[in-house]
Protein backbone atom coordinates (compact mmCIF):
# COMPACT_ATOMS: atom_id res chain seq x y z
CA UNK A 1 0.00 0.00 0.00
CA UNK A 2 2.84 2.19 0.90
CA UNK A 3 4.63 1.89 -2.29
CA UNK A 4 7.69 4.26 -2.47
CA UNK A 5 7.93 3.87 -5.72
CA UNK A 6 4.35 3.78 -7.06
CA UNK A 7 3.84 7.32 -9.16
CA UNK A 8 1.92 9.59 -7.30
CA UNK A 9 -1.49 10.45 -8.69
CA UNK A 10 -1.97 13.34 -10.86
CA UNK A 11 -3.76 15.27 -8.76
CA UNK A 12 -0.96 14.37 -5.66
CA UNK A 13 1.72 15.03 -8.53
CA UNK A 14 0.18 18.47 -8.89
CA UNK A 15 0.14 19.25 -5.18
CA UNK A 16 3.59 17.98 -5.01
CA UNK A 17 5.15 20.24 -7.61
CA UNK A 18 2.81 23.36 -6.36
CA UNK A 19 4.20 22.72 -3.01
CA UNK A 20 8.35 22.47 -4.94
CA UNK A 21 7.44 26.04 -6.47
CA UNK A 22 6.46 27.35 -3.18
CA UNK A 23 9.50 26.45 -1.55
CA UNK A 24 11.41 28.22 -4.56
CA UNK A 25 9.31 31.00 -4.24
CA UNK A 26 9.86 31.48 -0.19
CA UNK A 27 13.22 30.43 0.04
CA UNK A 28 15.93 32.91 -0.29
CA UNK A 29 16.90 33.70 -4.02
CA UNK A 30 20.39 31.43 -3.81
CA UNK A 31 23.16 31.02 -1.50
CA UNK A 32 25.26 33.37 -3.96
CA UNK A 33 22.55 36.37 -3.64
CA UNK A 34 22.64 36.10 0.16
CA UNK A 35 26.80 35.52 0.56
CA UNK A 36 27.08 38.47 -1.71
CA UNK A 37 24.73 40.86 -0.05
CA UNK A 38 25.75 39.93 3.49
CA UNK A 39 29.55 40.32 2.53
CA UNK A 40 28.49 43.61 0.80
CA UNK A 41 26.71 45.10 3.99
CA UNK A 42 29.24 43.84 6.72
CA UNK A 43 32.55 44.59 4.69
CA UNK A 44 30.55 47.83 3.70
CA UNK A 45 30.01 48.55 7.29
CA UNK A 46 33.51 47.97 8.59
CA UNK A 47 34.97 50.45 6.09
CA UNK A 48 32.15 52.88 6.78
CA UNK A 49 33.42 52.32 10.27
CA UNK A 50 37.20 53.29 9.40
CA UNK A 51 36.21 56.00 7.41
CA UNK A 52 34.40 57.43 10.49
CA UNK A 53 37.49 56.61 12.30
CA UNK A 54 39.54 58.78 9.81
CA UNK A 55 37.23 61.70 10.17
CA UNK A 56 37.54 61.64 13.60
CA UNK A 57 41.10 62.00 14.05
CA UNK A 58 41.28 64.33 11.52
CA UNK A 59 39.08 66.43 13.00
CA UNK A 60 39.42 66.11 17.01
CA UNK A 61 42.91 64.57 16.84
CA UNK A 62 44.61 66.78 14.97
CA UNK A 63 45.96 64.35 12.47
CA UNK A 64 46.86 64.84 9.20
CA UNK A 65 45.90 62.20 6.47
CA UNK A 66 48.50 59.52 6.83
CA UNK A 67 48.13 59.37 11.03
CA UNK A 68 44.52 59.22 10.57
CA UNK A 69 44.60 56.34 8.08
CA UNK A 70 47.00 54.55 10.31
CA UNK A 71 44.88 55.48 13.22
CA UNK A 72 41.79 53.92 11.58
CA UNK A 73 43.88 50.94 11.02
CA UNK A 74 45.32 50.82 14.49
CA UNK A 75 41.92 50.98 16.28
CA UNK A 76 40.35 48.61 13.58
CA UNK A 77 42.92 46.17 14.42
CA UNK A 78 42.86 46.16 18.34
CA UNK A 79 38.51 45.91 18.05
CA UNK A 80 38.71 42.55 16.13
CA UNK A 81 41.81 41.34 17.94
CA UNK A 82 39.46 42.00 21.03
CA UNK A 83 36.38 40.70 19.62
CA UNK A 84 38.47 37.15 18.21
CA UNK A 85 39.19 37.07 21.83
CA UNK A 86 36.03 37.29 23.09
CA UNK A 87 34.35 34.98 20.46
CA UNK A 88 32.61 37.47 18.63
CA UNK A 89 34.38 37.91 15.58
CA UNK A 90 33.72 33.79 14.63
CA UNK A 91 29.99 34.70 14.49
CA UNK A 92 30.82 37.43 12.38
CA UNK A 93 32.95 36.04 10.02
CA UNK A 94 30.76 32.94 9.85
CA UNK A 95 27.76 34.97 8.67
CA UNK A 96 29.48 38.14 6.77
CA UNK A 97 32.00 35.47 5.15
CA UNK A 98 34.48 37.60 2.80
CA UNK A 99 32.69 40.81 4.47
CA UNK A 100 34.66 40.06 7.45
CA UNK A 101 38.38 38.67 6.28
CA UNK A 102 38.91 40.97 3.38
CA UNK A 103 39.07 44.59 5.53
CA UNK A 104 42.21 44.94 7.59
CA UNK A 105 40.32 43.70 10.41
CA UNK A 106 40.48 39.92 8.51
CA UNK A 107 44.36 40.38 8.84
CA UNK A 108 43.81 41.21 12.52
CA UNK A 109 41.63 37.89 13.02
CA UNK A 110 43.85 35.98 11.18
CA UNK A 111 46.47 36.37 13.43
CA UNK A 112 44.79 36.14 17.08
CA UNK A 113 42.46 33.16 15.76
CA UNK A 114 45.57 30.57 15.00
CA UNK A 115 47.77 32.27 18.13
CA UNK A 116 45.09 31.15 20.57
CA UNK A 117 45.98 27.72 20.24
CA UNK A 118 49.37 27.90 20.82
CA UNK A 119 49.09 26.79 24.30
CA UNK A 120 49.65 23.48 22.83
CA UNK A 121 53.55 24.51 21.68
CA UNK A 122 54.17 27.29 24.72
CA UNK A 123 54.41 30.91 24.19
CA UNK A 124 57.68 31.64 22.98
CA UNK A 125 57.42 29.54 19.94
CA UNK A 126 53.90 28.52 19.92
CA UNK A 127 52.43 32.04 20.22
CA UNK A 128 55.12 33.21 17.91
CA UNK A 129 54.91 30.92 14.78
CA UNK A 130 51.23 30.68 15.25
CA UNK A 131 50.75 34.51 14.82
CA UNK A 132 52.05 34.13 11.48
CA UNK A 133 50.15 31.26 10.09
CA UNK A 134 47.97 33.01 7.52
CA UNK A 135 49.45 36.46 8.09
CA UNK A 136 52.73 34.84 7.10
CA UNK A 137 51.64 34.19 3.66
CA UNK A 138 50.18 37.89 2.63
CA UNK A 139 53.01 39.49 4.15
CA UNK A 140 55.90 37.20 2.47
CA UNK A 141 54.00 37.63 -1.17
CA UNK A 142 52.94 41.18 -0.44
CA UNK A 143 56.23 42.22 0.68
CA UNK A 144 57.62 40.50 -2.37
CA UNK A 145 55.44 42.03 -5.17
CA UNK A 146 56.36 45.12 -3.95
CA UNK A 147 60.07 44.71 -4.02
CA UNK A 148 59.69 44.36 -7.01
CA UNK A 149 57.53 46.83 -7.99
CA UNK A 150 60.37 49.09 -6.45
CA UNK A 151 63.10 47.84 -8.25
CA UNK A 152 61.09 48.33 -11.85
CA UNK A 153 60.46 51.76 -10.34
CA UNK A 154 64.68 52.42 -9.68
CA UNK A 155 64.88 51.48 -13.13
CA UNK A 156 62.19 52.68 -14.71
CA UNK A 157 60.10 55.45 -13.10
CA UNK A 158 56.84 56.11 -14.43
CA UNK B 1 30.90 64.01 5.41
CA UNK B 2 27.83 62.18 5.08
CA UNK B 3 28.73 61.60 0.87
CA UNK B 4 32.52 60.49 2.19
CA UNK B 5 30.67 57.41 4.46
CA UNK B 6 28.52 56.39 1.36
CA UNK B 7 31.35 55.94 -1.08
CA UNK B 8 33.48 54.42 1.42
CA UNK B 9 30.38 51.62 2.15
CA UNK B 10 29.62 51.60 -1.67
CA UNK B 11 33.55 50.61 -2.05
CA UNK B 12 34.39 48.48 0.24
CA UNK B 13 31.13 46.32 0.36
CA UNK B 14 31.89 45.70 -3.29
CA UNK B 15 35.56 44.45 -2.88
CA UNK B 16 34.24 42.53 -0.19
CA UNK B 17 31.27 40.73 -2.21
CA UNK B 18 34.24 39.88 -4.85
CA UNK B 19 35.96 38.10 -2.01
CA UNK B 20 32.49 36.45 -1.16
CA UNK B 21 31.93 35.58 -5.24
CA UNK B 22 35.46 33.96 -5.19
CA UNK B 23 34.94 32.13 -2.26
CA UNK B 24 31.77 30.94 -3.50
CA UNK B 25 32.47 30.19 -7.05
CA UNK B 26 35.93 28.68 -7.23
CA UNK B 27 37.44 26.73 -4.52
CA UNK B 28 40.12 29.67 -2.86
CA UNK B 29 40.70 29.68 0.71
CA UNK B 30 39.84 32.58 2.49
CA UNK B 31 44.15 32.89 3.30
CA UNK B 32 44.51 32.28 -0.59
CA UNK B 33 42.13 35.07 -1.19
CA UNK B 34 43.95 37.19 1.25
CA UNK B 35 47.10 36.54 -0.11
CA UNK B 36 45.73 37.82 -3.67
CA UNK B 37 44.20 40.55 -2.59
CA UNK B 38 47.34 42.04 -1.47
CA UNK B 39 49.09 40.66 -4.55
CA UNK B 40 46.31 42.32 -6.30
CA UNK B 41 46.69 45.47 -4.36
CA UNK B 42 50.49 46.33 -5.18
CA UNK B 43 49.58 45.20 -8.95
CA UNK B 44 47.08 47.81 -9.45
CA UNK B 45 48.12 50.34 -7.50
CA UNK B 46 51.58 50.01 -9.33
CA UNK B 47 49.56 49.95 -13.14
CA UNK B 48 47.94 53.36 -10.92
CA UNK B 49 44.80 52.22 -10.98
CA UNK B 50 43.94 52.04 -7.55
CA UNK B 51 45.00 55.67 -6.70
CA UNK B 52 42.02 57.57 -7.94
CA UNK B 53 39.97 54.98 -6.03
CA UNK B 54 41.65 55.28 -2.72
CA UNK B 55 40.79 59.20 -3.46
CA UNK B 56 37.52 59.08 -4.21
CA UNK B 57 36.23 56.24 -1.28
CA UNK B 58 38.71 57.05 1.14
CA UNK B 59 38.49 53.95 3.07
CA UNK B 60 36.49 52.17 1.47
CA UNK B 61 39.84 51.22 -0.68
CA UNK B 62 42.24 51.69 2.02
CA UNK B 63 40.16 49.09 4.98
CA UNK B 64 40.49 46.27 2.32
CA UNK B 65 43.45 43.96 1.95
CA UNK B 66 43.74 45.72 -1.40
CA UNK B 67 44.63 49.05 0.31
CA UNK B 68 47.52 47.36 2.53
CA UNK B 69 49.35 46.53 -1.04
CA UNK B 70 48.17 49.68 -2.37
CA UNK B 71 50.01 51.38 0.57
CA UNK B 72 53.24 48.59 0.36
CA UNK B 73 53.57 50.35 -3.64
CA UNK B 74 52.84 53.99 -2.06
CA UNK B 75 55.86 53.68 0.24
CA UNK B 76 57.96 51.69 -1.99
CA UNK B 77 57.77 54.63 -5.13
CA UNK B 78 57.97 56.99 -1.94
CA UNK B 79 61.61 55.77 -0.53
CA UNK B 80 62.98 54.75 -4.41
CA UNK B 81 62.36 58.59 -5.24
CA UNK B 82 64.14 59.74 -1.80
CA UNK B 83 66.55 57.30 -1.10
CA UNK B 84 67.06 55.88 -4.72
CA UNK B 85 67.41 52.02 -5.12
CA UNK B 86 67.02 50.98 -1.70
CA UNK B 87 63.84 52.41 -1.29
CA UNK B 88 62.63 49.30 -3.25
CA UNK B 89 63.41 47.22 -0.12
CA UNK B 90 62.63 49.87 2.60
CA UNK B 91 59.81 51.40 1.53
CA UNK B 92 57.11 48.61 1.77
CA UNK B 93 57.73 48.25 5.14
CA UNK B 94 57.78 52.03 6.15
CA UNK B 95 54.18 52.83 4.90
CA UNK B 96 52.39 49.41 6.34
CA UNK B 97 54.83 49.53 9.51
CA UNK B 98 51.84 50.79 11.96
CA UNK B 99 49.32 48.02 10.60
CA UNK B 100 51.52 45.21 11.10
CA UNK B 101 52.64 46.06 14.49
CA UNK B 102 49.72 46.70 15.44
CA UNK B 103 48.32 43.17 14.37
CA UNK B 104 51.62 41.71 16.07
CA UNK B 105 51.40 43.56 19.35
CA UNK B 106 47.55 43.13 20.00
CA UNK B 107 47.44 39.68 18.52
CA UNK B 108 49.93 38.03 20.73
CA UNK B 109 48.27 40.33 23.74
CA UNK B 110 44.51 39.05 23.03
CA UNK B 111 46.51 35.08 22.34
CA UNK B 112 47.79 35.54 25.84
CA UNK B 113 44.44 37.18 27.34
CA UNK B 114 41.95 34.65 25.91
CA UNK B 115 41.12 31.20 26.16
CA UNK B 116 40.57 29.39 22.95
CA UNK B 117 37.05 27.84 23.45
CA UNK B 118 35.31 24.73 21.74
CA UNK B 119 33.62 25.56 18.75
Amino acid sequence: MFDKNAKPSPRRQQQLDRYKQLVERMSPNSDMGKGLLRAFWVGGTICTLGQALQEIGKAWLGMNNTAASTFCSTVLVFLTALLTGLGVWDKIGQYAGAGAFVPISGFANAMVSPAMEFRREGLVLGLGAKLFTIAGPVLVWGVSASVIVGIIYAIWPW
Amino acid sequence: MLWSFVKAFALGGALCAIGEFLVLKTKLTPARILVGYIVAGVILSATGLYGPLAEFAGAGATVPLTGFGHALTNGVKKAVQEIGFMGAFTGGLTSTAAGIAAAVFFGALAAMVFKPRPK
